[in-house]
């Protein structure tokens, strides 16, 4: 798809709520140097989601499709989750996929997508909670690595199954008590970010959401490594303040006091040689375009 | 098994699926009357009178026809307005609305100015609409929509459908192009002319 084909036609311009009239005129797509800043400026491609009030993983969402390199050439895969009640409220292609299949429907629609158009950029970005990424589809993320398809792979980790009541997931840390997990979490947090690079991710990213500039960089960085080398994932921390007792405004509170040193989720990026190399190729010029767009 | 016919609602909370009745679609150069196959003309003509005796004919362009993504969505665009204009004039209380997209946006959704196919029967509650046409609406959605209509409004529905047509509309039309969309014009501004509307 081009942006080209995100236009109204012109005989029912006027009838069209005044939401899609500006998603048209006002949307980033498009825009080569599209980021976070335009958050709150530009029309989004996610607005009134439904998720709770103050809800990290809806800033988390909010920051991942502003910084998005080609929204109109990407489609998301989602799972069962906080997140699926998210995507039908946005404005970019997007798949629900039987819950834990996430991995392995991209796979597939990676490849198709490189069949049907190969010669443009269609960018596939799944998204899905760490039950689905850790849990229950922990075979179709590892296969997906293993087999080095060129996709990137966002983990929205909040510690547990939060949208069924707060059982105990594999990200969860051990020893936490949770509503649906009483006697505490018995084993070590798995270390997803790990078994990344050992599976054959070539940009493996670990953070909170709480820095909207780091997690622009690794968004873009994860899917420019996804398009050319291979595999690359991010896990983004984003606490249910439900599950935890937090209250609505204090979220990024809680992501700031889990990154500081030795935290769990202390800032950890791991990038494979090759991938280096290209975003050595990429970043020189994205730093002379940005000169140009501001000596202009 | 008695003869099902697919008439106006109110049918029942959840009526069945005309195809689970024994309605079966047309094929290509006809089309359905409440359950019958008949002659796609034929067709025209009912859908042409239902239009012409309304008291709120309106049209419910999807998102097939209301984004410019290829020239046929372009060019159906602007068959379905020449259909519009036809009707207006005749009526000054046509409507055509538009259904964007299929989001569920209840409650938020303003029945007034757009309709959505989780919950058309808001906007046909709200401007009293007695006849509408879908046109441009994913078969998936459409059959979801019409059939929440004729379970729970008194609206007569008409379908344009670019694929095989649509058994749990009252009238069906398969095989939608802008040319198939200006014939139902031409009908339309034929019977108007006749004097009988």
């Amino acid at each position: 798809m081009s942006k080209e084909k995100i236009k109204i036609n012109q005989e029912f311009y006027d009838i069209m709520p005044l939401e899609y009239r500006e998603l048209v005129e006002e949307g980033t797509y498009g825009k080569e140097n599209r980021g976070w800043k335009d958050v709150g400026e530009s029309k989004e491609l996610i607005e009134e989601h439904s998720l709770c009030a103050g809800c990290p993983e809806s800033i988390a969402f909010r920051y991942v499709l502003a910084c998005l390199p080609a929204p109109e050439d990407t489609i998301m895969v989602g799972s069962t989750g906080c997140t699926s009640l998210v995507f039908p409220h946005v404005a970019v292609h997007n798949i629900h996929s039987l819950f834990g299949n996430q991995n392995a429907v991209a796979s597939g629609l990676k490849r198709a997508l490189s069949f049907r158009f190969p010669d443009k950029i269609k960018d596939v970005v799944v998204l899905a909670g760490d039950g689905a990424t850790v849990d229950i589809g922990l075979d179709m993320t590892l296969q997906s690595w293993f087999r080095q398809e060129k996709f990137t792979t966002i983990c929205f980790d909040n510690e547990l199954y939060a949208n069924t009541g707060g059982q105990s997931s594999g990200l969860m840390q051990k020893g936490f008590v949770a509503k649906m997990a009483p006697a505490g979490k018995k084993f070590d947090k798995v270390p997803l970010p790990e078994i990344a690079k050992s599976s054959g991710c070539h940009y493996v990213v670990k953070m909170t959401v709480s820095k909207p500039n780091r997690v622009e960089k690794a968004i873009r960085e994860a899917i420019l490594v996804a398009r050319e080398i291979g595999p690359t994932y991010i896990q983004l921390y984003t606490p249910c303040i439900l599950e935890i007792g937090k209250q609505m405004m204090e979220g990024l509170q809680e992501m700031r006091d889990s990154e500081g040193p030795n935290k769990r989720f202390e800032f950890e990026e791991y990038v494979s040689d090759e991938a280096r190399a290209y975003l050595d190729t990429v970043n020189p010029k994205k730093k002379k375009r940005k000169k140009a767009i501001v000596t202009k | 098994m008695s003869k099902y016919s697919v008439l106006k609602g109110p049918e029942a909370f959840l009526p069945p699926a005309a195809a689970c009745e024994g309605v079966v679609l047309p094929d290509p150069g006809q089309g359905l009357i409440q359950g019958d196959i008949v002659q796609e003309t034929l067709a025209m003509e009912e859908a042409a009178r239902k239009f012409l005796s309304a008291k709120n004919p309106t049209l419910f362009p999807g998102p097939l026809v209301l984004w410019n993504w290829n020239e046929t969505a372009a060019r159906k665009a602007a068959a379905i307005k020449r259909l519009y204009d036809v009707l207006k004039s005749h009526n000054s209380n046509a409507l055509h609305i538009p259904m964007p997209d299929y989001r569920p946006k209840y409650p938020k959704i303003d029945p007034a100015i757009e309709i959505n196919p989780n919950h058309p029967n808001l906007t046909i509650w709200y401007n009293k609409i007695d006849v509408c046409m879908f046109v441009g609406v994913h078969c998936h959605m459409a059959n979801l929509s019409l059939k929440i209509i004729r379970g729970g409004t008194d609206c007569y529905t008409i379908a344009m459908c670019a694929q095989a047509g649509h058994e749990d509309a009252m009238i069906t039309f398969r095989d939608a192009t802008p040319e198939k969309i200006d014939i139902l014009t031409n009908t339309v501004e034929r019977l108007k002319a006749s004097g009988d509307y």
